[in-house]
C-alpha cells in the first residue's frame, strides 16, 4: 500500500460526493417535472414521445398498474434481444460474418441485459455483431437503467406522499430518466472516454504484422509461426458510457474494461469508476430532498461510505500482500512499481486502482471489471463477493441499490423500535406487519437462490463442476461468486468458470430474472402501502433517521444479515482457501 | 392488458431507434471528426503496413527485444480474443507457470512480479519501469550496445502518473521496442 495509492481512493471519493449534491438536486427537478436547463431541446421530444406511444403523461399509477408496465415492457425488450441475437447473422453491421446465437445463450444474454446484471457467458469480440452490441445490448444498458430510477423514484414517492393511491406514472419516470439523465451524461462521458483512447468506429478488424513473429504451440500441438495479429474494432465508447453510469457493466469486449480500447488510461478508468457511483449516490441525496429531510439523505450515504471504504481497504491491503506461493519474484511496492498480486491485473492500474475498481463495481451493481477477480487474492477477491451478498446497498445500482437499501432501512427502524418497545416509525409512517413481511419476503429471496443453486451446483459433478478451471476451495467460490452475482444482477464474475453451458445458462438465468423481478413485487408493494398511509407527528419516542447513531444501526443490521446469512459459505471458499494458500497448499 | 401491450411494443420500437442506432451512430460522427485516431484505434502504419495498435500489447519473446507480458488470449495477445487467464492464486498450474518463467529467466536478481504474471486482458500494452530496467543488461548484450545507452532509452519511454497522481508509471513495449530498433515513432 501507498501514500499515492490512498490519495487515488481518497480522490475518487471526494469527486463522487462533490458531483452527487448538485445530480441529486437536479434529479429531484426531473422527477417533479420541474423545468431544467435542458427542457428547450427535450421536451418536444418527450411530447413526441409520448405522442407517437399513446402514453397520457398526466395518469397516475397504482402500486400494482406500476408493476405491470414494468413487468410488460422488461418482456418486449428481452424478446427484442432474443430475436436480434438469434438473426444477427441476416442483419447488417456484421463485418466478422459471426453466426446467429446458439438459443441457450441467446437467452441467457437477453435476460441478463434486461435485468441489469450483464452477465456474459461469452466472448463478445467473437459472438455478438456490432448490431447485436448496440441494438440488442446498449439499448438495454439504458432501459434497466431507467427502469431501476423510475422504481426507486417510485418507492420514493411512496415515503413521501401521505393517504395517497398512486406512486407516479412509469413511462414518464423512464422518459425522464432516458432523457433527461442517462442520454445526455453518458453523450458527455463517451467524448471524454474517446479522448482518453476508447475505441469508436465501424470498421472490421484490423490485421497487424508483428514485429517480431512468434513460435507458438497450437492447440494441437503442432509449432506454429504467428505473424500476424488481429485487433477487434467496433463501436465502444458509445456503449462504455452507458455500461458504467447505468451500473450494468457488460463489456463490448471479452476482458471488459480491463481492455486497453475500453479503458485506456488512469484517467478513464477514473471516470469510469465516479460514472458507476454517480447516480446511485445523487439518488441518496434526491431521497432526502423528495421526503423533506436532506439530513436523512446523508445519514444512509454516510453507512455507504463507512462500508465503501472498509472493503477497498481490506481488498487494497490483500491484493498488496502479493501470493506467497509464488517464488523468485519481486512483489514488493517500490517506486518504479505498484507490486503486490499483478496476475490478472493491468500495469497502468496498479493494485490500488484495481482493488479500488474492484470494490466499486460490486458495491454498485455494475459488474465491470479492470482486473479479473478470479486471480485475487482469496481474502481479495471475498470483498467484492461481500460487497453483492450484501444486497449491492452500498450506492448500489442505478435505483435498485436505493430500494435495496430502503428495505434495509424499514428493517433498522423495525428493529430500533423492537428495543425501545414502540410501533416504529419511519418519517412520520408507522412501520407495521405489512411492510416488515414484505421487507423480510425481499430479504430472504436472494440468500434462497444463491445457496440453493449453489448447493445443486456443488452436488452435481456433471453439470456443475465440470465448469471449474480452478480446484479446491476456489472452485467452491467460483460457483458462489456465479449465482451471488447473478441473483445480484451485477454481472462481474470468477470468470474461470465455463458457464457457457446448458446448465449455467439456465440456471443463471432463472436467478438473475429471480433476483431482478422477484425482489421488485414486494418492494413496490411497500412503496403502495407506505403512500397510503397517514403522517403521525415525531415525539420523544420517534427514533430518528438522520443522526450518525442511525447510520451505524444500519450499518450494524446490514452486516448482522448478510453474516448470519452467508459466513458458513464463505468460510468454506475464501476464508479456508486463505488459510491453505498461507500454509503452502496449492490444488 | 392489451393497451399496455400496445404500448409497450411502441416505446421498445421508439426508443431502439434512438438509443440503439442514432445514438451510437452520431457519436461515431462526432467522435471521428474531433478525434479520428483515437475512435480509429492508434494504428501504428510503417512502410504503408499496420504493424499494431499503439495501445494493443504485442508478443515479444527474442533476447534482442524488451519482453512484454506473459498473456492469456487465445495463443497470446490476441486482440479478437481478449482474456485473462483466471487462475486463481492456489492453482497448480499458475505456480508452476510462474516457476517455469523463472527458471528461463536464469537470473541473478528477483524478477518484477509484472513480468512473469498475465494481465487482465492479456493485451496489457504496458510493462512496469521496474520489469523494463530489469531487462537493460540482457538487451545491451544482446545488442552490443552500452547498458547507460538502453537505460537512458527506457527513462525516456516511461510515462508517469496521468497529472502526477492518477494510475502507475508504466513503459509501453511496442513503442519502446520500436525506437529500439530505431524504426519510427508513431503519430501522437
Amino acid at each position: 500500500m501507498s501514500l499515492n495509492g490512498w490519495l487515488q481512493i481518497l480522490s475518487f471519493m471526494t469527486v463522487v460526493l462533490l458531483l452527487a449534491h448538485p445530480v441529486g438536486n437536479y434529479l429531484v427537478r426531473v422527477f417533479e417535472r420541474r423545468s431544467t436547463f435542458l427542457d428547450f431541446v427535450l421536451a418536444p421530444c418527450e411530447r413526441l414521445l409520448y405522442r407517437v406511444t399513446g402514453i397520457d403523461p398526466d395518469h397516475e399509477m397504482r402500486w400494482t398498474e406500476y408493476a405491470i408496465a414494468m413487468l410488460i415492457f422488461s418482456a418486449a425488450t428481452t424478446v427484442l434481444t432474443y430475436v436480434v441475437e438469434r438473426i444477427q447473422h441476416l442483419l447488417p453491421l456484421n463485418p466478422q460474418h459471426l453466426p446467429g446465437v446458439e438459443s441457450a445463450l441467446a437467452l441467457n444474454t437477453a435476460i441478463s441485459f434486461t435485468t441489469n446484471t450483464n452477465w456474459q457467458s461469452y466472448v463478445p469480440e467473437a459472438t455478438m455483431s456490432y448490431l447485436t452490441q448496440m441494438v440488442g445490448l446498449a439499448t438495454h444498458n439504458f432501459w434497466s437503467a431507467a427502469v431501476g430510477m423510475a422504481l426507486a423514484i417510485a418507492f420514493i414517492r411512496g415515503i413521501a406522499r401521505r393517504e395517497a393511491k398512486t406512486l407516479g406514472n412509469f413511462w414518464v419516470d423512464m422518459t425522464r430518466s432516458i432523457l433527461w439523465v442517462l442520454l445526455p451524461i453518458s453523450i458527455c462521458l463517451a467524448l471524454l472516454l474517446v479522448s482518453q483512447g476508447v475505441i469508436q468506429n465501424f470498421k472490421a478488424y484490423d490485421t497487424a504484422t508483428l514485429l517480431e513473429p512468434q513460435r507458438i504451440v497450437d492447440s494441437s500441438g503442432k509449432i506454429a509461426t504467428v505473424t500476424t495479429q488481429t485487433i477487434a474494432q467496433g463501436p465502444v465508447a458509445s456503449q462504455e458510457a452507458i455500461k458504467m453510469l447505468g451500473t450494468n457493466g457488460g463489456g463490448f469486449f471479452n476482458a471488459n474494461s480491463a481492455h486497453p480500447f475500453e479503458n485506456p488510461t488512469p484517467l478513464s478508468n477514473f471516470l469510469e469508476m465516479v460514472a458507476i457511483f454517480l447516480l446511485p449516490a445523487s439518488l441518496v441525496v434526491a431521497l432526502g430532498r423528495m421526503v423533506g429531510s436532506p439530513k436523512h439523505g446523508w445519514a444512509i450515504l454516510a453507512a455507504m461510505i463507512i462500508l465503501w471504504f472498509a472493503g477497498t481497504t481490506a481488498c487494497y491491503w490483500a491484493e498488496s500482500q502479493g501470493n506467497p506461493l509464488l517464488h523468485g519474484v519481486d512483489q514488493r511496492a517500490s517506486l518504479i512499481q505498484s507490486g503486490g498480486n499483478m496476475e490478472g491485473k493491468e500495469v497502468r492500474f496498479g493494485i490500488a486502482n484495481s482493488a479500488l475498481f474492484a470494490a466499486v463495481t460490486t458495491d454498485a451493481s455494475c459488474g465491470a471489471v479492470n482486473g479479473m477477480h478470479d486471480s485475487f487474492t482469496p481474502l481479495g477477491g471475498m470483498v467484492p463477493m461481500i460487497n453483492i451478498l450484501l444486497g449491492e446497498t452500498i450506492f448500489g445500482g442505478v435505483g435498485a441499490g436505493l430500494y435495496g437499501m430502503l428495505v434495509f432501512v424499514v428493517l433498522a427502524v423495525f428493529i430500533a423500535g423492537l428495543m425501545v418497545g414502540r410501533t416504529p416509525e419511519y418519517l412520520g409512517k408507522k412501520i407495521e406487519a405489512y411492510d416488515v413481511q414484505m421487507s423480510m419476503l425481499y430479504l430472504l429471496i436472494f440468500p434462497c437462490i444463491i445457496l440453493g443453486f449453489a448447493a445443486v451446483s456443488v452436488l452435481m459433478p456433471n453439470l456443475g463442476l465440470s465448469s471449474l478451471s480452478n480446484h479446491g476451495p476456489h472452485g467452491l467460490s467460483e460457483i458462489l461468486y456465479a449465482y451471488t452475482s447473478a441473483a445480484g444482477n451485477n454481472g462481474s464474475a470468477f470468470a474461470g468458470l465455463n458457464a457457457n453451458t446448458h446448465w449455467y445458462n439456465y440456471s443463471l438465468a432463472v436467478a438473475m430474472f429471480c433476483g431482478r423481478f422477484l425482489m421488485i413485487v414486494p418492494m413496490l408493494a411497500i412503496a403502495g402501502n407506505l403512500a397510503g398511509k397517514k403522517i403521525v407527528p415525531a415525539s420523544s419516542g420517534t427514533f430518528p433517521v438522520t443522526t450518525p447513531l442511525f447510520s451505524i444501526l444500519l450499518v450494524g443490521v446490514l452486516l448482522i444479515v448478510g453474516a448470519l446469512t452467508f459466513f458458513p459459505a464463505l468460510s468454506l471458499g475464501p476464508v479456508l482457501e486463505h488459510l491453505l494458500m498461507r500454509s503452502g497448499h496449492v490444488f | 392488458m392489451k393497451k399496455y401491450l400496445l404500448t409497450a411494443c411502441l416505446y421498445t420500437i421508439v426508443t431502439t431507434i434512438l438509443l440503439g442506432l442514432i445514438y451510437p451512430v452520431a457519436l461515431t460522427m462526432l467522435a471521428r471528426t474531433v478525434f479520428r485516431n483515437k475512435a480509429d484505434g492508434q494504428m501504428i502504419i510503417h512502410n504503408n503496413r499496420v504493424i499494431g495498435s499503439a495501445i494493443i500489447g504485442q508478443p515479444f519473446s527474442g533476447t534482442g527485444y524488451f519482453h512484454s507480458r506473459p498473456s492469456a488470449a487465445g495463443t497470446g495477445y490476441d486482440a479478437s480474443a481478449s482474456s485473462g487467464s483466471n487462475l486463481g492464486p492456489t492453482n497448480q498450474l499458475l505456480v508452476t507457470r510462474v516457476e517455469s518463467s523463472v527458471r528461463a529467466e536464469a537470473a541473478q536478481q528477483a524478477i518484477p512480479i509484472d513480468l512473469v504474471t498475465a494481465s487482465g486482458s492479456g493485451l496489457d500494452p504496458d510493462i512496469t519501469p521496474a520489469a523494463a530496467f530489469y531487462q537493460v543488461p540482457r538487451i545491451a548484450q544482446e545488442r552490443h550496445l552500452p547498458e547507460d545507452v538502453v537505460r537512458q532509452l527506457v527513462i525516456d519511454k516511461i510515462k508517469p502518473r496521468q497529472f502526477g497522481l492518477l494510475g502507475e508509471p508504466t513503459v509501453n513495449v511496442l513503442l519502446l521496442n520500436l525506437a529500439l530498433d530505431g524504426l519510427h515513432t508513431p503519430r501522437p
